[in-house]
């Protein structure tokens, strides 16, 4: 809203004169000005309920206590929220809150989160008047997830809110009525949703808790990182809670970043990769046809010597890099094979067209949208993609748009999508002529709106990335576009020049050879892959080659190498990553493992140990370069460094095209799936098995 | 069909036709009987006339609230892009309270004319008489009616040439004393759960999805075609000044002459009590009186004596005329007992919304259980006023103070009953005679 | 799942008397007609419910264990509902709600073994003026006392 079409009122609340927009809920307006009107069921954002009674306050002429969080505030209003009948009132809503509630503090995964034991610290009786049997009902799995103890909840719905506003799932209801009413999930005795547990982490009390996390930890024992997550590509903020070298859980309970509070099931609780049994924590090198643990000095000087005499040759070496590995390493990782190796044979697993987006856009500004943008375009155009699968954020960012801002949302996919619950218009396109006539036919609504934001996924492609920009062009509105891409850094691995034809920031380079290329060579001398697993679908044709492979775990692409060494993830690694929406935002490492190290730091060993000149290799050293150095990645360093999300300009001018749209193909992850992320993921597994998943890989 | 007979006392508006001999409800016998004219005067007459002549009336809503029903129909916006509903309260369900049916089950389609003008008013096309589920023969007979209207032209498209169109519908609740309370009874009839609504906005503005809803109970819409045929003024001049009318009255508990009579507001109690209802069996004493449902505040003999049944009245003695149902507890009633059984209820009927009503309703039901058991100690009783008073005002609908009102005034009335209770408990409850629940 | 022709019926009408789009307003009443018919909500019904209002399952969920007519299990042939509030308890529903329950054997929403009958103590019936009333299924019975309830106990039995 702009500041000028909203009128102000006066009102005053305990004395204070205070200025609020007219119609702001008289609670939010006291909040703004420091004055807490304390509250179980109000929740910004979210539908009202006015049912838990906390915030009752006295306003002057009305006969009766009313709930601050329903009653807009008006000009003149004398509100009290401190006068012995409000604070009385309070006392008497948790006195009967804490009658049937089971007062296990001392094992309750809540204990010292617990807004209830907040609030009756803040505002309760010292005393308890109860006397009766407490109602009692045992406690329910529904999920691997999902845990729910119900004599623990209060009612405040905001559980089933979050799951049917926020999420659009609405695998949460009421069921029984008076003071045996209860929280029920879907299917009877078990959920059936997106397992993204927000319903745990809005909950006020501990009557849903995480299978994670019960009974891991105290809420003080452990430390917070906030981090951004590693699976997909959408880059929410998450914070670890860590406790000896263990991720015991991720939420985004304090705000930060782009996502707010969002998260999706992978945010959450994907993280337990972290400690799969078979995760690697020494370098392995080959030796009579067996993979043996060796010292890392050995594995280096082995590949160090191997690259050296292969580079001196001039022999083929081939290097595939990552879609998880942070900026910096991708950075470093083409700078070591083109300076280093000599080769131009570099490529990485594309997940969607960015490049023939950029190459389209070329010559407009502000075109590419960014996460803000869905959440306030006012029309929002998605296009071969189940975005609540896929993008789970963004499909968030779009919901909450609808949900406040009554956005317009067109949707063309395949097949049906959450999307459709609100779209304006849902098409389905079964190839790609259909796919064309199905946007083609929603040209007349799409121009008639002011604004737009156009998001494909890996169904546009090549020339069709051109059309769909002079489709949005033809309009003469707004309209920005989002190139869809798969992992946590699929678009630094594009703007970091892992192309076969480009450098970093998309400049031309010497072309080399595409990744299906380097496998199907059968005179390649040398693979080295770095946080990939390009063997899981395909074939290497060289026999001979030597193949070097830096991964978590033993992959089918590892289980080929010569030499493995035991990589760390994103949890354990500084850096920077680019999320699809081309922002940057910076890691922080909050667990190690011994024996594993950062892929920059294997790099960097290696160049040493061949005597290359490539520069600083410290994470800080090569952001500095890559700011300097690759076109859009002159942001500010504070934003980033202080946790927030750096949009990356985009690169305004005419790319070369390597024409090979087809090496553009998703991973086809689902919500419960992510690469080799997910196969080690004990959770993530279990939710694939479990009898309500909504999604099935 | 169900009727007692008519008392002489008895100022017959409502039910003229249900006393006339033979009469059966039919459509026929209402045609007859000259139903159905007032909403053919109505179609003579402006909206806004129509309004008037209600607010002239001084009638107000016969629900329990009693909200003056013309201001109600007022705030009906003229213009509006979505429909408008007409919506009946029969769901009858205030401990006490059985004078809708009577109306129903007599005299149906005095009812149907009663929407139909409503209708006419607002530009209403479509509406439902929500009936409590319990009620299963009265949504057959509506029904029946219903289709006797369709089929003479009361009802359905171009009614009687006037060009208007209104369809009418029986909708059958499942048992949920809430959803006597209109917005939750607008959620029921969505098929939710029947939890009341946040309001601002009333259901005039929107109700019924979301659209402008004229929302009354049964006696209210049944008494607008009298309205019509004698006149605001005439029809007010019934009652006494601010409450205009006759209303139906429920006389229940211990009468000799129990019954639903339709009364002038403003008729004594004390008539009430001994004439129409026959006195007090056995010559008892009244020890106890509740003016009209059991969410009333209950009033002593002595105060209820010299009272008149009517708005005023009622609220200058701390209580309300409520909804019609008058309760009588002679001398020998045991008001644990009763202050217990409506707790019960209470705890029973609370939807489980918001926190006071809750906890509240069924802590206080497990109090006074102990109480009337003889487990409980004198700190109990003032915790029962206590936590009834930490209800009162503060619950998210009315159904909290309705709990409350009727406990405060048993406990600060009868204390000495409460008293007399725990007088030979010897030792605090044990675990075993504490009550569970469910 | 399939219902008599009636309750087809009565299904479609119920079905017709919403506007577009608003059919879920039948969930409560097709639930309540459809239990008159097979004895009870079961999950199946839930789930039939569901399909034809066009609602999710738990949707329904959440207003049958709202209503207290809708039972998740079956009742008796007769299932006797004694009112024991205010008005029926001044003239003696309590006394008759204990003579049904020792008559019949049976306490608060049980059935009896042979599935006769079954019993509760329910809220006000609305039928006050009348008290203490009862129903046996949808009938209602008024100013009963235990001799006119062992009469009509033993009629019904003699319809079987």
């Amino acid at each position: 809203m702009v500041a000028s079409d909203v009128q102000t009122v006066t009102i005053n609340i305990n004395g204070r004169e205070i200025q609020a927009p007219s119609g702001q809920l008289l609670i939010d307006a006291a909040k703004q000005s420091g004055i807490e009107v304390p509250a179980f069921c109000y929740y910004e954002g979210m539908a009202l309920q006015a049912a838990c009674r906390m915030c009752l306050v006295k306003i002057e002429k009305m006969p009766k206590l009313q709930a601050a969080c329903t009653i807009p505030v008006a000009e003149g209003m004398i509100v009290h929220t401190e006068v012995p009948e409000v604070i009385e009132a309070r006392k008497s809503m948790l006195e009967f809150l804490l009658s049937n509630h089971p007062l296990d503090c001392p094992v309750c995964d809540k204990g010292g989160e617990c807004e209830l034991q907040d609030m009756t610290f803040r505002y309760g009786l010292g005393e308890s008047r109860f006397t009766e049997i407490k109602i009692h009902t045992p406690e329910k799995q529904w999920s691997p997830v999902v845990y729910f103890d119900s004599p623990r909840c209060i009612l405040c719905y905001r559980c089933v809110r979050v799951c049917g506003e926020g999420m659009g799932v609405h695998a949460l209801g009421v069921v029984n009525r008076g003071v045996v009413s209860e929280i029920a999930p879907n299917l009877n005795d078990h959920l059936n949703c997106d397992e993204c547990g927000a319903c745990i982490d809005i909950c006020p009390v501990g009557a849903l808790t995480s299978g994670p996390y019960r009974y891991k930890t105290r809420p003080w024992e452990m430390n917070h990182v906030g981090t951004v997550c590693t699976h997909c590509s959408n880059g929410c903020k998450t914070t670890l809670g860590v406790k000896n070298d263990e991720i015991i859980r991720g939420n985004n309970r304090d705000r930060s970043g782009l996502n707010d509070e969002f998260l999706c099931v992978k945010g959450r609780y994907g993280w337990d990769f972290h400690r799969h049994p078979e995760r690697l924590t020494s370098p392995l090198v080959r030796k009579d046809g067996k993979l043996v643990e060796v010292p890392w000095s050995e594995a280096l000087k082995t590949v160090a010597n191997r690259f050296s005499e292969i580079a001196a040759r001039g022999g083929t070496i081939g290097v595939a890099g990552s879609n998880h590995t942070t900026n910096e390493e991708n950075f470093f990782l083409q700078k070591f094979a083109r300076q280093g190796l000599k080769t131009p044979h570099i490529d990485h697993h594309r997940t969607g067209d960015v490049v023939a987006l950029l190459d389209a856009l070329s010559g407009s500004t502000g075109s590419l949208g960014t996460a803000e943008d869905f959440l306030n375009s006012k029309a929002i155009l998605v296009v071969g993609a189940d975005l609540s699968q896929q993008q789970p954020f963004l499909a968030n960012q779009i919901r909450t748009n609808v949900r406040h801002r009554q956005a317009h949302v067109y949707v063309v996919t395949p097949g049906p999508v959450r999307e459709d619950q609100t779209a304006k218009a849902s098409v389905r396109y079964t190839d790609a002529g259909t796919l064309d006539r199905a946007v083609a036919g929603l040209h007349d609504a799409l121009k008639a709106e002011p604004e737009l934001l156009i998001v494909f996924g890996d169904a546009i492609r090549g020339e069709q990335v051109k059309r769909l920009v002079e489709f949005g062009a033809s309009f003469g509105t707004a309209v920005k576009y989002v190139c869809l891409v798969d992992h946590a850094n699929s678009r630094g691995a594009s703007d970091m020049g892992l192309y076969p034809h480009l450098g970093p920031g998309y400049s031309s380079v010497d072309k080399g050879m595409a990744l299906p290329e380097m496998l199907g060579d059968a005179t390649l001398d040398a693979l080295w892959v770095v946080g990939s697993n390009p063997l899981k679908k395909a074939a290497l044709a060289s026999s001979t080659a030597f193949v070097v492979v830096q991964d978590l775990f033993l992959t089918e692409t590892a289980q080929r190498a010569d030499v493995v060494f035991p990589a760390a993830h994103a949890y354990e690694k500084s850096g920077t990553i680019t999320n699809v929406c081309g922002q940057v935002q910076r890691l922080k490492p909050g667990v190690r493992t011994m024996g594993a190290k950062p892929d920059l730091e294997i790099m960097g060993l290696l160049a040493k140990e061949m005597g290359l000149k490539l520069g600083i290799w410290t994470h800080d050293a090569l952001f500095e370069e890559i700011r300097r150095t690759v076109r859009g990645y002159n942001v500010p360093l504070p934003l980033i460094q202080t946790g927030g999300a750096a949009s990356t300009e985009p690169v305004n001018g005419r790319i070369a095209l390597d024409g090979r749209p087809e090496l553009v193909v998703s991973s086809g992850d689902t919500l419960y799936t992510s690469g080799t992320l997910g196969r080690y993921s004990k959770m993530l597994n279990s939710l694939i098995e479990s009898p309500g998943a909504l999604y099935k890989a | 069909m169900l009727l007692n007979k008519r008392h002489p006392e008895e100022v017959l508006v409502l039910t003229k036709r249900i006393h006339e001999p033979g009469y059966d409800g039919s459509i026929d016998a209402y045609l007859k009987h000259g139903g159905y004219k007032q909403y053919l005067k109505a179609v003579e007459m402006t909206p806004e006339q129509v309004i008037d002549e209600v607010k002239v009336s001084n009638l107000r809503g016969r629900g329990g609230a009693g909200f003056p029903t013309g201001m109600k129909w007022g705030f009906v916006p003229r213009q509006s892009e979505k429909p408008k509903y007409i919506v009946v309260n029969a769901d009858e369900s205030e401990p006490g309270t059985c004078k809708d049916r009577v109306l129903m089950e007599n005299d149906p389609h005095l009812l149907i004319e009663g929407c139909l003008i409503a209708a006419r008013t607002i530009g209403a096309q479509l509406g439902y008489i929500y009936i409590r589920g319990e009620y299963r023969f009265l949504v057959e007979i509506t029904e029946r009616a219903i289709d006797e209207a369709y089929k003479a032209g009361w009802l359905g498209e171009n009614i009687q040439g006037t060009g208007q169109t209104f369809h009418l519908r029986a909708h059958t609740g499942a048992g949920a004393y809430e959803c006597g309370e209109e917005s939750a009874l607008l959620e029921s009839l969505e098929g939710k759960r029947g939890v009341p609504r946040i309001r601002p906005p009333f259901p005039a503005v929107s109700g019924l999805y979301q659209s402008p809803t004229i929302l009354n109970n049964v006696e209210t819409f049944a008494a607008v075609p009298s309205i019509l045929e004698m006149g605001g003024k005439a029809w007010a001049a019934l009652g006494i000044e601010k409450a205009g009318g006759t209303k139906l009255t429920c006389l229940t508990g211990h009468l000799n002459n129990p019954g639903v009579f339709e009364l002038p507001l403003g008729y004594p109690v004390e008539k009430m009590i001994n004439t129409v209802g026959g006195g007090i069996p056995k010559g008892r004493k009244l020890k106890a009186f509740i003016p009209g449902g059991s969410s009333c505040p209950v009033l002593t003999g002595d105060e209820a004596w010299p009272l008149t049944m009517d708005y005023d009245s009622m609220a200058k003695a701390g209580s309300m005329l409520g909804s019609g149902g008058v309760v009588v507890m002679d001398e020998t009633t045991d008001m644990v007992k009763a202050a217990l059984r409506i707790m019960h209820f209470y705890a029973h009927e609370s939807c489980g919304w918001c926190i006071p009503c809750r906890e509240g309703t069924t802590w206080l039901k497990k109090i006074l259980h102990r109480l009337d058991e003889g487990h409980a100690t004198a700190k109990d009783i003032d915790l029962v006023g206590d936590l009834a008073k930490n209800m009162l005002g503060r619950t998210f609908c009315p159904l909290g103070d309705a709990a409350a009102l009727p406990t405060i005034s048993i406990v600060h009335k009868f204390r000495h009953e409460f008293e007399a209770k725990i007088a030979h408990t010897a030792a605090p409850p044990t675990a075993e005679q504490l009550v569970a629940l469910n | 799942m399939t219902f008599s022709p009636t309750l087809e019926e009565r299904f479609s009408k119920l079905l017709d008397s919403y506007p577009e789009g608003k059919t879920r307003s039948a969930v409560i009443p097709m639930l309540l007609y459809a239990q008159d018919e097979i004895g009870s909500v079961t999950p199946e019904l839930v789930q039939e419910v569901a399909r034809r209002c066009r609602v999710t399952p738990l949707q329904v969920e959440e207003v049958v264990g709202y209503y207290s007519m809708l039972h998740r299990k079956p009742m008796g042939r007769i299932h006797l509902q004694v009112c024991t509030n205010i008005s029926c308890m001044l003239v003696g529903a309590m006394e008759l709600y204990g003579h049904a329950s020792r008559k019949l054997g049976i306490g608060h929403k049980q059935v009896t073994a042979d599935g006769q009958f079954s019993l509760e103590e329910v809220e006000c019936m609305g039928a006050c003026s009348w008290a203490p009333a009862i129903q046996t299924n949808y009938d209602f019975h008024y100013n009963v006392t235990p001799e006119k309830l062992d009469q009509l106990l033993d009629s019904l039995k003699k319809i079987q």
